[in-house]
Protein backbone atom coordinates (compact mmCIF):
# COMPACT_ATOMS: atom_id res chain seq x y z
CA UNK A 1 0.00 0.00 0.00
CA UNK A 2 1.62 3.42 -1.18
CA UNK A 3 1.21 6.45 1.12
CA UNK A 4 -0.17 8.38 -1.28
CA UNK A 5 -3.03 6.76 -1.98
CA UNK A 6 -3.95 7.54 1.74
CA UNK A 7 -3.22 11.17 1.84
CA UNK A 8 -4.96 11.88 -1.50
CA UNK A 9 -8.21 10.54 -0.13
CA UNK A 10 -8.11 12.51 3.37
CA UNK A 11 -11.35 13.32 3.75
CA UNK A 12 -12.28 17.60 3.05
CA UNK A 13 -9.18 17.90 1.86
CA UNK A 14 -7.65 20.11 -1.59
CA UNK A 15 -9.18 22.22 -3.80
CA UNK A 16 -11.04 19.35 -5.62
CA UNK A 17 -12.92 19.05 -2.96
CA UNK A 18 -14.46 22.66 -2.59
CA UNK A 19 -15.03 21.89 -6.56
CA UNK A 20 -17.20 18.87 -6.15
CA UNK A 21 -19.27 21.09 -3.54
CA UNK A 22 -19.56 24.24 -5.41
CA UNK A 23 -20.79 22.41 -8.51
CA UNK A 24 -23.48 21.05 -6.39
CA UNK A 25 -24.67 23.04 -4.75
CA UNK A 26 -25.07 25.00 -7.96
CA UNK A 27 -26.68 22.14 -9.47
CA UNK A 28 -28.78 22.26 -6.85
CA UNK A 29 -29.78 25.79 -7.58
CA UNK A 30 -30.53 25.58 -10.73
CA UNK A 31 -32.70 22.45 -10.61
CA UNK A 32 -34.68 24.32 -7.63
CA UNK A 33 -35.10 27.56 -10.52
CA UNK A 34 -36.26 25.19 -13.05
CA UNK A 35 -38.66 23.33 -11.22
CA UNK A 36 -40.40 26.25 -10.13
CA UNK A 37 -40.93 26.97 -14.08
CA UNK A 38 -42.66 24.06 -14.70
CA UNK A 39 -46.60 25.22 -14.92
CA UNK A 40 -45.98 27.46 -17.05
CA UNK A 41 -44.29 24.95 -18.75
CA UNK A 42 -46.86 22.58 -19.24
CA UNK A 43 -49.35 25.03 -19.99
CA UNK A 44 -47.12 26.64 -22.56
CA UNK A 45 -46.47 23.03 -24.29
CA UNK A 46 -50.76 23.03 -24.66
CA UNK A 47 -50.95 26.78 -26.11
CA UNK A 48 -48.61 25.41 -28.85
CA UNK A 49 -50.84 22.77 -29.77
CA UNK A 50 -54.34 23.10 -31.42
CA UNK A 51 -56.04 20.99 -29.19
CA UNK A 52 -58.75 22.36 -26.37
CA UNK A 53 -57.41 22.81 -23.23
CA UNK A 54 -60.41 21.86 -21.40
CA UNK A 55 -61.40 19.21 -23.73
CA UNK A 56 -60.24 15.20 -23.17
CA UNK A 57 -56.91 15.51 -25.16
CA UNK A 58 -55.65 19.18 -23.61
CA UNK A 59 -55.96 17.72 -19.92
CA UNK A 60 -54.51 14.54 -21.07
CA UNK A 61 -51.93 16.36 -22.85
CA UNK A 62 -50.94 18.95 -20.36
CA UNK A 63 -50.84 15.96 -17.60
CA UNK A 64 -48.02 14.70 -19.17
CA UNK A 65 -45.91 17.27 -20.16
CA UNK A 66 -46.41 18.95 -16.04
CA UNK A 67 -45.81 15.41 -14.88
CA UNK A 68 -43.04 13.68 -16.79
CA UNK A 69 -40.29 16.45 -15.71
CA UNK A 70 -42.00 17.01 -12.75
CA UNK A 71 -41.35 13.37 -12.06
CA UNK A 72 -37.79 12.98 -13.39
CA UNK A 73 -36.64 16.23 -11.22
CA UNK A 74 -38.00 15.06 -8.17
CA UNK A 75 -37.04 11.36 -8.68
CA UNK A 76 -32.82 12.77 -9.75
CA UNK A 77 -33.37 14.83 -6.44
CA UNK A 78 -34.41 11.98 -3.87
CA UNK A 79 -32.19 9.39 -5.89
CA UNK A 80 -29.42 11.48 -5.06
CA UNK A 81 -30.11 12.39 -1.53
CA UNK A 82 -30.48 8.34 -0.89
CA UNK A 83 -27.50 7.52 -2.89
CA UNK A 84 -25.15 9.93 -0.48
CA UNK A 85 -27.08 8.85 2.66
CA UNK A 86 -26.94 5.05 1.77
CA UNK A 87 -22.80 6.07 1.28
CA UNK A 88 -23.01 6.01 5.11
CA UNK A 89 -24.53 2.12 5.11
CA UNK A 90 -23.45 -0.84 4.06
CA UNK A 91 -25.41 -4.34 4.34
CA UNK A 92 -22.16 -5.20 6.46
CA UNK A 93 -22.82 -2.99 8.74
CA UNK A 94 -26.13 -3.62 9.38
CA UNK A 95 -25.95 -7.31 9.91
CA UNK A 96 -23.19 -6.24 12.49
CA UNK A 97 -26.07 -4.39 14.08
CA UNK A 98 -28.90 -6.94 14.28
CA UNK A 99 -26.92 -9.88 14.81
CA UNK A 100 -28.10 -11.84 18.06
CA UNK A 101 -30.81 -8.82 18.55
CA UNK A 102 -34.01 -9.71 20.29
CA UNK A 103 -37.29 -9.67 18.03
CA UNK A 104 -39.32 -6.89 18.84
CA UNK A 105 -36.38 -4.34 19.04
CA UNK A 106 -34.42 -6.26 15.78
CA UNK A 107 -37.41 -6.20 14.11
CA UNK A 108 -37.65 -2.18 14.12
CA UNK A 109 -34.22 -1.89 13.83
CA UNK A 110 -34.49 -4.34 10.93
CA UNK A 111 -37.25 -2.22 9.31
CA UNK A 112 -35.71 1.06 9.63
CA UNK A 113 -32.20 0.09 8.56
CA UNK A 114 -33.87 -1.50 5.16
CA UNK A 115 -34.58 1.96 4.29
CA UNK A 116 -31.23 3.67 4.03
CA UNK A 117 -29.24 -0.01 3.55
CA UNK A 118 -28.34 -0.09 -0.01
CA UNK A 119 -30.14 -3.33 -1.45
CA UNK A 120 -30.92 -4.42 -4.80
CA UNK A 121 -32.82 -7.61 -5.26
CA UNK A 122 -30.42 -9.51 -6.96
CA UNK A 123 -28.21 -9.43 -4.02
CA UNK A 124 -31.36 -10.71 -2.33
CA UNK A 125 -30.43 -14.19 -1.98
CA UNK A 126 -26.38 -13.55 -0.63
CA UNK A 127 -27.87 -10.95 1.76
CA UNK A 128 -30.79 -13.28 2.62
CA UNK A 129 -27.97 -16.17 3.70
CA UNK A 130 -25.29 -13.67 4.92
CA UNK A 131 -27.93 -12.28 7.50
CA UNK A 132 -29.14 -16.14 9.03
CA UNK A 133 -26.17 -17.76 8.66
CA UNK A 134 -24.10 -15.12 10.80
CA UNK A 135 -26.90 -15.27 13.36
CA UNK A 136 -29.19 -12.64 12.63
CA UNK A 137 -33.05 -13.94 13.52
CA UNK A 138 -35.08 -15.32 10.72
CA UNK A 139 -38.07 -12.58 11.48
CA UNK A 140 -35.33 -9.91 12.08
CA UNK A 141 -34.21 -11.15 8.85
CA UNK A 142 -37.80 -10.86 6.92
CA UNK A 143 -38.65 -7.47 8.58
CA UNK A 144 -35.21 -5.68 6.71
CA UNK A 145 -36.77 -8.04 3.13
CA UNK A 146 -39.71 -6.39 3.43
CA UNK A 147 -39.11 -3.17 4.69
CA UNK A 148 -36.02 -2.75 1.94
CA UNK A 149 -38.12 -2.43 -1.43
CA UNK A 150 -41.53 -1.58 -0.27
CA UNK A 151 -40.23 1.68 2.09
CA UNK A 152 -37.79 2.96 -0.33
CA UNK A 153 -36.76 6.48 -1.61
CA UNK A 154 -38.13 6.12 -5.04
CA UNK A 155 -41.28 5.60 -3.32
CA UNK A 156 -41.38 8.28 -0.85
CA UNK A 157 -40.20 10.70 -2.80
CA UNK A 158 -42.66 10.34 -5.59
CA UNK A 159 -45.71 10.23 -3.28
CA UNK A 160 -44.38 13.34 -1.37
CA UNK A 161 -44.30 15.10 -4.69
CA UNK A 162 -47.42 13.95 -6.19
CA UNK A 163 -50.14 12.92 -3.65
CA UNK A 164 -48.43 14.96 -0.58
CA UNK A 165 -46.26 14.63 2.79
CA UNK A 166 -49.37 13.62 4.75
CA UNK A 167 -49.80 10.49 2.38
CA UNK A 168 -45.99 9.52 2.06
CA UNK A 169 -45.78 9.63 5.63
CA UNK A 170 -48.40 7.81 6.17
CA UNK A 171 -47.08 5.07 3.67
CA UNK A 172 -43.80 5.61 5.16
CA UNK A 173 -45.27 4.57 9.10
CA UNK A 174 -47.46 1.74 7.44
CA UNK A 175 -44.60 0.16 5.22
CA UNK A 176 -42.67 -0.13 8.39
CA UNK A 177 -45.38 -1.13 10.45
CA UNK A 178 -45.71 -4.29 7.76
CA UNK A 179 -42.05 -4.81 8.19
CA UNK A 180 -42.04 -4.88 12.15
CA UNK A 181 -45.45 -6.70 12.22
CA UNK A 182 -44.80 -9.79 9.73
CA UNK A 183 -41.04 -10.18 10.51
CA UNK A 184 -42.10 -10.24 14.36
CA UNK A 185 -45.08 -13.10 13.13
CA UNK A 186 -42.82 -15.01 11.02
CA UNK A 187 -40.20 -14.91 13.68
CA UNK A 188 -42.92 -15.90 16.59
CA UNK A 189 -43.83 -19.08 14.45
CA UNK A 190 -40.47 -20.52 14.36
CA UNK A 191 -39.95 -21.47 11.31
CA UNK A 192 -36.51 -21.98 10.54
CA UNK A 193 -37.07 -25.80 9.88
CA UNK A 194 -38.33 -24.45 6.97
CA UNK A 195 -35.67 -22.66 4.92
CA UNK A 196 -33.96 -25.05 2.25
CA UNK A 197 -31.87 -27.41 3.69
CA UNK A 198 -27.99 -26.33 2.92
CA UNK A 199 -29.19 -22.86 4.18
CA UNK A 200 -30.39 -24.31 7.51
CA UNK A 201 -26.64 -26.19 7.83
CA UNK A 202 -24.67 -23.05 6.97
CA UNK A 203 -22.47 -21.28 9.68
CA UNK A 204 -20.51 -18.38 8.88
CA UNK A 205 -18.49 -16.00 10.78
CA UNK A 206 -19.31 -12.41 9.24
CA UNK A 207 -16.10 -11.14 7.74
CA UNK A 208 -14.67 -8.01 9.01
CA UNK A 209 -13.93 -5.91 6.15
CA UNK A 210 -11.34 -3.56 5.76
CA UNK A 211 -12.64 0.65 7.01
CA UNK A 212 -13.24 1.96 3.04
CA UNK A 213 -12.86 5.40 4.11
CA UNK A 214 -15.11 7.80 1.70
CA UNK A 215 -14.30 11.52 1.34
CA UNK A 216 -17.14 13.75 0.78
CA UNK A 217 -15.83 13.85 -2.69
CA UNK A 218 -16.48 10.07 -2.83
CA UNK A 219 -20.23 10.91 -1.12
CA UNK A 220 -21.34 12.96 -4.21
CA UNK A 221 -20.28 10.59 -6.98
CA UNK A 222 -22.01 7.84 -5.03
CA UNK A 223 -25.06 10.15 -5.09
CA UNK A 224 -24.29 10.30 -8.86
CA UNK A 225 -23.90 7.36 -9.38
CA UNK A 226 -27.28 6.07 -8.36
CA UNK A 227 -29.15 8.88 -9.86
CA UNK A 228 -27.42 7.56 -13.40
CA UNK A 229 -28.21 3.47 -12.02
CA UNK A 230 -31.67 3.89 -10.99
CA UNK A 231 -33.20 7.25 -13.01
CA UNK A 232 -31.56 5.41 -16.02
CA UNK A 233 -33.42 2.46 -15.79
CA UNK A 234 -36.35 3.26 -14.50
CA UNK A 235 -37.34 6.39 -16.84
CA UNK A 236 -39.27 4.41 -19.06
CA UNK A 237 -41.14 2.98 -16.43
CA UNK A 238 -42.23 6.34 -15.29
CA UNK A 239 -42.81 7.75 -18.61
CA UNK A 240 -45.32 4.60 -19.41
CA UNK A 241 -46.61 5.30 -16.04
CA UNK A 242 -47.28 9.13 -16.70
CA UNK A 243 -48.65 8.07 -19.83
CA UNK A 244 -51.37 5.48 -18.41
CA UNK A 245 -52.02 8.28 -15.62
CA UNK A 246 -52.56 10.88 -18.34
CA UNK A 247 -54.93 8.46 -19.98
CA UNK A 248 -57.01 8.04 -16.58
CA UNK A 249 -56.81 11.86 -16.38
CA UNK A 250 -58.58 12.59 -19.90
CA UNK A 251 -60.85 9.55 -20.64
CA UNK A 252 -61.34 7.76 -17.51
CA UNK A 253 -65.25 8.93 -16.01
CA UNK A 254 -64.76 9.78 -12.37
CA UNK A 255 -68.35 7.70 -11.56
CA UNK A 256 -66.73 4.71 -13.14
CA UNK A 257 -63.69 4.35 -11.06
CA UNK A 258 -65.59 5.97 -7.88
CA UNK A 259 -67.74 3.04 -8.19
CA UNK A 260 -64.84 0.30 -9.09
CA UNK A 261 -62.36 1.71 -6.35
CA UNK A 262 -64.00 3.70 -4.39
CA UNK A 263 -64.49 3.55 -0.05
CA UNK A 264 -67.78 1.71 -0.43
CA UNK A 265 -66.76 -0.70 -2.38
CA UNK A 266 -65.38 -3.38 0.40
CA UNK A 267 -64.24 -6.14 -1.85
CA UNK A 268 -61.72 -3.64 -4.29
CA UNK A 269 -59.18 -3.58 -1.42
CA UNK A 270 -58.54 -7.39 -1.16
CA UNK A 271 -58.58 -7.53 -5.41
CA UNK A 272 -56.34 -4.78 -5.23
CA UNK A 273 -53.69 -6.53 -3.26
CA UNK A 274 -54.41 -10.10 -5.71
CA UNK A 275 -54.34 -8.28 -8.57
CA UNK A 276 -50.84 -6.78 -7.24
CA UNK A 277 -48.84 -9.81 -6.66
CA UNK A 278 -48.35 -11.07 -10.19
CA UNK A 279 -48.12 -7.13 -11.57
CA UNK A 280 -44.45 -6.06 -11.77
CA UNK A 281 -43.30 -2.29 -11.39
CA UNK A 282 -41.39 -0.35 -9.27
CA UNK A 283 -42.70 2.22 -7.38
CA UNK A 284 -41.71 4.87 -10.33
CA UNK A 285 -44.04 3.10 -12.59
CA UNK A 286 -46.84 2.84 -10.21
CA UNK A 287 -46.99 6.08 -8.45
CA UNK A 288 -48.34 8.31 -11.35
CA UNK A 289 -51.14 6.04 -11.97
CA UNK A 290 -51.61 6.34 -8.07
CA UNK A 291 -51.75 10.12 -8.36
CA UNK A 292 -54.19 10.03 -11.47
CA UNK A 293 -56.61 7.19 -9.39
CA UNK A 294 -56.68 9.01 -6.54
CA UNK A 295 -57.26 12.24 -7.88
CA UNK A 296 -60.64 10.51 -10.24
CA UNK A 297 -62.23 9.14 -7.00
CA UNK A 298 -60.31 6.01 -6.08
CA UNK A 299 -60.00 5.73 -2.24
CA UNK A 300 -56.88 5.83 -1.02
CA UNK A 301 -56.57 2.84 1.00
CA UNK A 302 -57.17 0.87 -2.17
CA UNK A 303 -54.70 2.53 -4.13
CA UNK A 304 -51.76 2.07 -1.63
CA UNK A 305 -52.86 -1.64 -0.89
CA UNK A 306 -52.58 -2.12 -4.67
CA UNK A 307 -49.22 -0.22 -4.70
CA UNK A 308 -47.70 -1.50 -1.87
CA UNK A 309 -48.76 -5.38 -3.45
CA UNK A 310 -47.33 -4.35 -6.66
CA UNK A 311 -43.47 -3.17 -5.07
CA UNK A 312 -43.57 -5.72 -1.85
CA UNK A 313 -45.26 -8.78 -3.11
CA UNK A 314 -43.14 -9.74 -6.52
CA UNK A 315 -43.34 -12.53 -8.54
CA UNK A 316 -39.59 -12.46 -9.78
CA UNK A 317 -38.36 -11.47 -5.86
CA UNK A 318 -40.47 -14.56 -4.43
CA UNK A 319 -39.07 -16.84 -7.60
CA UNK A 320 -35.43 -15.64 -6.39
CA UNK A 321 -36.24 -16.40 -3.00
CA UNK A 322 -37.44 -19.87 -3.37
CA UNK A 323 -33.23 -20.63 -3.44
CA UNK A 324 -33.69 -20.24 0.39
CA UNK A 325 -37.14 -21.06 1.42
CA UNK A 326 -39.18 -23.55 0.78
CA UNK A 327 -42.89 -22.92 -0.57
CA UNK A 328 -44.46 -23.43 2.67
CA UNK A 329 -42.16 -20.48 3.93
CA UNK A 330 -42.78 -18.64 1.12
CA UNK A 331 -46.74 -18.99 1.36
CA UNK A 332 -46.39 -17.64 5.27
CA UNK A 333 -44.65 -14.96 3.75
CA UNK A 334 -47.15 -14.12 1.03
CA UNK A 335 -49.69 -14.55 3.88
CA UNK A 336 -48.76 -12.75 6.19
CA UNK A 337 -47.72 -9.82 4.32
CA UNK A 338 -50.31 -9.86 2.10
CA UNK A 339 -52.91 -9.88 5.49
CA UNK A 340 -50.62 -6.80 6.96
CA UNK A 341 -51.58 -4.76 3.31
CA UNK A 342 -54.66 -5.26 3.75
CA UNK A 343 -55.50 -4.24 6.97
CA UNK A 344 -53.54 -0.88 5.84
CA UNK A 345 -56.06 -0.60 3.12
CA UNK A 346 -59.15 -0.89 5.10
CA UNK A 347 -57.58 1.22 7.93
CA UNK A 348 -56.65 4.30 5.29
CA UNK A 349 -60.07 4.00 4.19
CA UNK A 350 -61.57 4.29 7.45
CA UNK A 351 -59.20 7.35 8.44
CA UNK A 352 -59.13 9.54 4.97
CA UNK A 353 -62.65 10.20 3.94
CA UNK B 1 0.70 -14.71 -9.09
CA UNK B 2 -2.47 -13.00 -7.56
CA UNK B 3 -5.47 -14.95 -6.47
CA UNK B 4 -8.57 -12.91 -7.34
CA UNK B 5 -11.84 -14.39 -6.93
CA UNK B 6 -15.30 -12.30 -7.63
CA UNK B 7 -18.03 -13.23 -4.95
CA UNK B 8 -21.53 -13.03 -7.10
CA UNK B 9 -24.02 -14.90 -8.61
CA UNK B 10 -23.96 -13.75 -11.88
CA UNK B 11 -25.27 -10.13 -11.81
CA UNK B 12 -24.44 -7.55 -14.08
CA UNK B 13 -22.33 -6.29 -11.62
CA UNK B 14 -20.18 -9.26 -10.81
CA UNK B 15 -19.56 -9.19 -14.72
CA UNK B 16 -18.30 -5.55 -14.45
CA UNK B 17 -16.31 -6.58 -11.58
CA UNK B 18 -14.51 -8.86 -13.07
CA UNK B 19 -13.56 -6.37 -16.43
CA UNK B 20 -13.08 -4.15 -13.97
CA UNK B 21 -9.64 -6.12 -11.82
CA UNK B 22 -8.44 -7.69 -15.77
CA UNK B 23 -8.34 -3.80 -16.85
CA UNK B 24 -6.41 -2.88 -13.66
CA UNK B 25 -4.29 -5.78 -13.14
CA UNK B 26 -2.89 -5.31 -17.31
CA UNK B 27 -2.16 -1.36 -16.20
CA UNK B 28 -0.49 -2.66 -12.98
CA UNK B 29 1.71 -5.57 -15.04
CA UNK B 30 0.66 -7.78 -11.74
CA UNK B 31 -0.33 -10.95 -13.13
CA UNK B 32 -3.92 -12.19 -11.80
CA UNK B 33 -5.54 -15.82 -12.24
CA UNK B 34 -9.71 -14.55 -11.76
CA UNK B 35 -11.87 -17.10 -10.53
CA UNK B 36 -15.75 -16.19 -10.22
CA UNK B 37 -17.57 -18.23 -7.43
CA UNK B 38 -21.06 -18.66 -8.43
CA UNK B 39 -22.61 -20.79 -5.83
CA UNK B 40 -24.89 -19.27 -2.93
CA UNK B 41 -23.18 -21.57 -0.22
CA UNK B 42 -19.52 -20.60 -1.05
CA UNK B 43 -20.05 -17.19 -1.34
CA UNK B 44 -21.96 -17.10 1.91
CA UNK B 45 -18.86 -19.00 3.30
CA UNK B 46 -16.90 -15.88 2.80
CA UNK B 47 -18.87 -14.21 5.38
CA UNK B 48 -20.08 -11.16 2.96
CA UNK B 49 -23.97 -9.93 2.76
CA UNK B 50 -24.00 -8.12 -0.32
CA UNK B 51 -22.56 -9.38 -3.89
CA UNK B 52 -20.36 -8.70 -6.07
CA UNK B 53 -17.28 -9.19 -3.22
CA UNK B 54 -13.63 -9.30 -3.53
CA UNK B 55 -11.26 -11.99 -2.66
CA UNK B 56 -8.04 -11.26 -2.98
CA UNK B 57 -5.63 -13.43 -1.96
CA UNK B 58 -8.13 -15.73 0.64
CA UNK B 59 -8.71 -12.33 2.07
CA UNK B 60 -11.59 -10.56 1.47
CA UNK B 61 -11.48 -6.83 0.58
CA UNK B 62 -14.77 -5.53 -0.69
CA UNK B 63 -18.40 -6.08 -0.77
CA UNK B 64 -21.15 -4.83 -2.30
CA UNK B 65 -21.20 -2.64 -5.36
CA UNK B 66 -18.54 -2.04 -7.91
CA UNK B 67 -15.09 -1.13 -6.52
CA UNK B 68 -13.22 2.04 -7.16
CA UNK B 69 -10.58 1.83 -9.29
CA UNK B 70 -7.79 3.25 -6.92
CA UNK B 71 -8.99 0.86 -4.28
CA UNK B 72 -8.29 -2.10 -6.73
CA UNK B 73 -5.37 -0.93 -7.52
CA UNK B 74 -4.06 -0.78 -3.60
CA UNK B 75 -5.51 -4.30 -2.93
CA UNK B 76 -3.49 -6.27 -5.94
CA UNK B 77 -0.50 -4.04 -6.07
CA UNK B 78 -0.27 -4.87 -1.78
Amino acid sequence: MSLGSITERAPGAGPSTAKWIGWTVAALTIWGVVYSQLVPFSQWVVAQTPVDPKSHLGEAISFFAYDTPKVLMLLTLVVFGMGVVRSFFSPEKTRALLAGRREGVGNVLAASLGIVTPFCSCSAVPLFIGFVSAGVPLGVTFSFLIAAPMVNEVALGLLFGLVGWKVALTYLAFGLAIAIISGWIIGRLHLEHWLEEWVRNLRSDAVELPQEELSVVDRIKAGIDAVKEIVGKVWPWIIAGIAAGAFIHGYVPSELLASIMGRDVWWSVPAAVLLGIPMYSNAAGIIPVVEALITKGAALGTVLAFMMSVIALSLPEIIILRKVLTVRLIAVFVGVVGTGILAVGFIFNALFS
Amino acid sequence: MKQVKILGPGCKRCAATVEMVQTEADRLGVPVSIEKVTDYAAIAGYGIASTPGIVVDGKVVHAGGLPRPDDLARWLAA
